[in-house]
């Protein structure tokens, strides 16, 4: 079971978190104005990166918050993690 | 005293005398033996049978690497454990113990037949025959294969005992209570850190418990030993686990313990946990877990008497028995001296001491210290050098071992030692590094973990002092001990023909390994499962490395880059009880119950479950059956007036200024301008253009909205909502709620349901229009009243708060209104082409699909998958559209989930064109109706398709979904 530090309550057991995918994947801010292939490539293209990955995760029976992480992949080490809007470290 | 019980010493407590029996054989034993130590010193060593061959078999080791002597432990019918090892039973007064895998006794055993038709059961046989003819395999193959599978029987009751978990977190979390692991608990506790050790052994200490020579600080070092444990016992920041495995290491530093609280009990408190599965998360892992001895591979090397040398050491010295009366040890590793030593001391002849290494070069050169010493006190030891072993004899029991140049020594034990491999199980499992040491002839620990240190023996430090002075940092201990060397040999001895076995618990020889290679097999991983070496619950503790050795001379590889097979958990088998915990009956998944669920109960309803919830299916009269019961429903509420539990539906309060601008961005709909009091039909899509969910939002103030959701989607619908509000619209000053449990739900539903409210309502205009709410009093309690409709009758959905949902509920009772069910409720909004968003709406639905691009807001700008809807896969023809279908016999129920076709003569595969979704017997329509998907279904209004069974295919004719009142006049009522 993962170790997760909820930037705002700290370091809790994975079973309180839900994984919510990729970060850093903004909404086009006017969907309208952007073609088909950038429309369905914010919705199903992700990088499924081996190493470092940059994830989001909901502190779902705490805060209730969502947050960042960076996470590798292959270790499942938790390198960092940070408030939504803050940029990655 | 028992035949082969030594005079004195060991650790067993000869004053208290214990009872046990064997395969129904009464025996006597002393608190401190394990069932093996005790069966060993009354001169049974035939134990079991093995799992492919049922050869007899004995004991091989002395703990948790024990592979062969598996028994059951039977306490009553429901408390049988099987595929217990001998080695790891504590005895207890009374305890019953059985053998395993014969029949029809363990002295006579009719299966090892197999044992002389073994050229039919190479590695992989099983891959090889059992093919032809195909008719055989589920007459004949299976049941005879299943029949043979598996060792001890599982008890067929349900477990009795209960069952503890625990979440501990520490400084340091030391595994393995030998010196290694003590040292390292003492040193760590001296610095102040919390500390837990743990170990398997009903007994700390390790290999201290059978160390009768060395000294530690000028004491002897079972003596070091108690001091050792009593001062850590007396301090209060050092938690002592023993009978406790770690069994696993996991991601993030988390270690799984199992402790074995009342095993070892004659007669254990029922209500008492019988075992601790426990989840540390320790900031250091220190591992201390030894080294296990690895068999010698010969032909013969399984049968009872035959041993590992460090195994026969323990018996002697930790439990005074005494393992046979004439030995021949035969040895590639130092330690086995040691063995011959301490047994000859105690009066065991040693007829030979077998050196299968011939005493010069790279390998005879690390011999010298032990050997000198040994020959020094040796007077007349019989050393052996060079030498083979060609096969060994003895039916039950071991009677004589012959040499390559066929000498045939007689006997009654066989000691071996291949050397010894270090116990990086968990080092592993905690994605540690391993390399090859060629020294050690083992894999150890590599590069350094961050988390994990490795201690002692495990790390391939070898010896008393070495050992303790890894686990403390710090050499400051004096110790005196016989040294310990490294070395040993990996794989089969030279010349070996026969069975000369492996992995023993397997029945894998070495002729298997090598035919696995010969038949193509490269992987390590391969060659393991094509002969299943290292696999069950042994894991291969004492046959990887061996395996290993024999892979890598077929193959012509060195060992490293053959490489090792995963370490996988558990380290040893743990039950499925400690798993389970309290997640057991009531407790396994929680049951929701709503405000109104014992009203329900009083009515005698038939209940379903609906996700976690428990709801009323139909509440059947006295004799009726649940057609009758549903039909009755039915019918009250198209002629008089029902009620229906709603409570379940999800509820979300939206609070906040931008409240409606944000169920705007959420739902397809127009909510900003929706006016105060008014409702409306939500529907909600994922951002990939198909229908989430759905339900009624409705407006109690310019900055407050009661949204319900569908029943199981409450939680994923908040959620996110969540997401897009925290992360997409932070801007938006919102706040969510969910109000699920806070609100009951009493639907009121029938033409009568007015006339049945009017007296209870308070402050409530009940000409309240269809979509509209109001907030006032019903019977005094406050109550949130919506005019909506599941049913298409005019209805009411009365909102109360949960404590109050009784009362509210029995005064609508007694107006006259009948109760009715989910089942009920799903006739009657099938029959007016209300869709199930998760049923009908099954993820692949457009709101266009539906029929339901009415309800999206034209005007709006965005909305959450308004831009999917664009794309052109979604806009395309050819799309499945929402349709009715009526049979062409009336009576004919269509099954969820049949597929329609056009023509039911074509060959398959056939074309399918769709599937029902929802299909029903519609007492009111008095015919069967069904809902389908089906492909341009709008365009096929009037055709008839059909719907092709295994036997007949079914007429149908596709119609609007909306079956019953299609203008909607009811509903306006």
């Amino acid at each position: 079971m993962l170790l997760i530090a909820c930037p705002w309550c700290g370091a809790r057991p994975e079973l309180e978190f839900s994984y919510a995918g990729e970060a850093h994947i903004a909404r086009p801010a006017d969907p309208a104005s952007v073609n088909h292939a950038e429309w369905t490539a914010y919705l199903h293209m992700r990088s499924n990166s081996k190493g470092s990955h940059r994830e989001r995760w909901r502190h779902t029976h705490g805060c209730a918050r969502f947050f960042n992480a960076i996470r590798d992949t292959t270790s499942d080490a938790i390198l960092a993690t940070y408030k939504p809007r803050d940029p990655p470290p | 005293m028992s035949a082969f019980r030594a005079a004195s010493g060991g650790r067993i407590d000869r004053t208290r005398t214990l009872r046990f029996s064997f395969d129904g054989r009464d025996f006597q034993g002393y608190e401190g033996d394990t069932l093996a130590s005790a069966l060993l010193a009354n001169g049974v060593h035939l134990l079991a049978r093995s799992f492919k061959y049922h050869r007899p078999r004995g004991v091989l080791a002395a703990g948790a690497d024990e592979p062969s002597a598996l028994v059951t432990i039977i306490r009553d019918d429901a408390r049988r454990t099987p595929n217990l090892r001998a080695t790891q039973i504590d005895i207890y007064d009374g305890l019953r113990a059985e053998s395993q895998n014969h029949y029809p006794s363990l002295g006579f055993d009719l299966g090892a037949v197999n044992d002389v038709l073994s050229p039919l059961f190479p590695a992989g046989f099983y891959y090889k025959t059992f093919k032809w003819p195909t008719w055989a395999w589920r007459r004949v193959y299976e049941p005879l294969i299943r029949a043979a599978a598996g060792l001890g029987r599982a008890p067929s009751l349900p477990d009795p005992d209960c069952y503890a978990q625990r979440y501990a977190h520490c400084d340091v979390l030391v595994v393995g209570a030998g010196p290694a692991g003590l040292a390292a608990a003492v040193a760590t506790a001296k610095s102040g850190a919390r500390v837990i050790l743990c170990d398997e052994q009903a007994e700390m200490g390790g290999s201290l418990l059978s160390e009768t020579t060395a000294t530690i600080d000028g004491k002897p070092a079972q003596n070091w030993l108690d001091a050792t444990l009593a001062a850590l016992t007396q301090n209060p920041r050092v938690t002592l686990l023993p009978r406790t495995t770690a069994f696993g290491c996991y991601p993030h530093n988390m270690v799984g313990l199992a402790q074995r609280l009342t095993d070892h009990l004659a007669a254990p408190d029922p209500t008492q946990a019988r075992e601790r599965l426990w989840q540390v998360r320790p900031r250091e892992l220190v591992l201390a877990t030894g080294a296990l001895e690895r068999p010698l591979v010969f032909p013969g090397n399984d049968r009872p008497g035959i041993m590992l040398a460090g195994a026969a050491r323990t018996y002697l010295q930790r439990y005074g028995v005494l393992p046979g009366r004439r030995a021949v040890v035969v040895t590639a590793h130092d330690d086995a001296y040691r063995a011959a030593h301490e047994l000859r001391d105690a009066g065991i002849t040693v007829a030979a001491l077998v050196d299968i290494r011939n005493g010069t070069g790279a390998i005879g050169d690390t011999v010298t210290a032990g050997n000198a010493r040994m020959n020094d006190n040796a007077n007349g030891l019989r050393i052996i050098r060079g030498a083979t072993i060609a096969a060994t004899g003895g039916r039950k029991r071991v009677t004589w071992i012959k040499l390559g140049d066929g000498t045939i020594i007689p006997c009654d034990l066989v000691l071996m030692s291949g050397g010894f491999t270090p116990s990086v199980h968990l080092f592993s499992q905690a994605r540690g590094r391993l390399r090859f040491d060629a020294d050690c002839q083992a894999f150890l620990p590599g590069a350094p973990h961050p988390q994990v240190r490795s201690a002692g023996a495990c790390a391939g430090v070898f010896g008393l002092a070495a050992a303790l002075a890894d686990g403390a940092h710090t050499d400051r201990f004096a110790v005196d001990a016989p040294p310990s060397g490294k070395g040993g040999m990996l794989g089969a001895m030279a010349g070996t023909g026969g069975k000369a076995f492996v992995d023993f618990q397997n029945d894998v020889t070495a002729k298997d390994i090598a035919l696995a290679v010969r038949e193509g097999f490269r992987s390590i991983e391969h060659i393991k499962r094509y002969t299943t070496t290292g696999m069950a619950t042994d894991q291969g503790k004492t046959a990887n490395l061996n395996a290993l050795g024999i892979a890598a001379d077929a193959l012509a590889m060195a060992p490293e880059q053959v490489g090792l097979t995963t370490f996988r958990p558990p380290y040893t088998p743990v039950t499925f009880g400690s798993f389970a915990g309290t997640s057991r009956g009531m407790l396994f998944d929680p049951v929701r119950q709503t405000p109104l669920h014992d009203r329900a109960v009083a009515l005698g309803a038939v209940f379903e479950d609906v996700g976690q919830w428990r709801r009323a299916l139909y509440i059947p009269h006295a004799g009726e059956t649940m057609h009758g019961a549903v039909a009755r429903e039915c019918h009250a509420v198209r002629n008089a007036a029902g009620m229906f539990d709603g409570s379940t539906l999800g509820k979300i309060q939206v609070v906040g200024p931008d409240a409606g601008e944000f169920l705007d961005r959420m739902y397809v709909n127009a909510l900003q301008k929706l006016p105060v009091g008014r409702c409306r039909y939500g529907i909600l899509l994922r951002e990939d253009g198909f229908v989430l969910d759905d339900g009624i939002i409705g407006r109690l103030a310019a900055d407050r909205f009661h949204v319900t959701t569908t029943t199981g989607g409450a939680a994923r619908v908040l959620g996110m909502m969540e997401d897009y509000l925290q992360t997409e619209w932070s801007d938006l000053d919102v706040w969510l709620t969910s109000v699920t449990e806070q609100w009951a739900v009493i639907s009121v539903q029938g033409p009568r349901a007015r006339q049945l409210l009017a007296p209870l309502i308070q402050d409530i205009d009940l000409a309240l229009p269809h979509m509209a709410l109001a907030e006032g009093h019903i019977s005094d309690v406050p109550t949130r009243l919506f005019r909506v409709s599941f049913t298409g009758e005019l209805g009411f959905e009365v909102n109360v708060p949960s404590g109050a949902a009784g009362e509210v509920w029995d005064a609508i009772a007694a107006s006259g209104a009948t109760p009715y069910g989910t089942e009920a409720m799903h006739v009657l909004r099938a029959e007016k082409g209300y869709i199930i968003a998760g049923q009908d709406a099954d993820g692949t639905a457009t709101p266009d699909d539906l029929g339901l691009v009415w309800a999206i807001g034209k005007t709006k700008r965005d909305f959450v998958g308004k831009r999917s809807l664009t794309l052109p896969a979604l806009a395309a023809a050819g799309r499945k559209q929402l349709v009715g279908l009526l049979t062409d016999d009336p009576r004919t129920v269509l099954q969820n989930g049949t597929q329609i076709v056009d023509d039911p003569k074509q060959s398959v595969p056939m074309r399918v064109l769709g599937h029902v979704t929802s299909s029903y017997t519609s007492a009111t329509l008095g015919r069967s109706i069904a809902m389908a998907l089906l492909e341009n279904g709008r365009a096929r209004m009037d055709q008839h398709l059909f719907a092709p069974m295994a036997d007949r295919a079914i007429g149908v004719r596709v119609v609007s979904p909306v079956f019953y009142d299609p203008q909607g006049a009811r509903l306006h009522g």
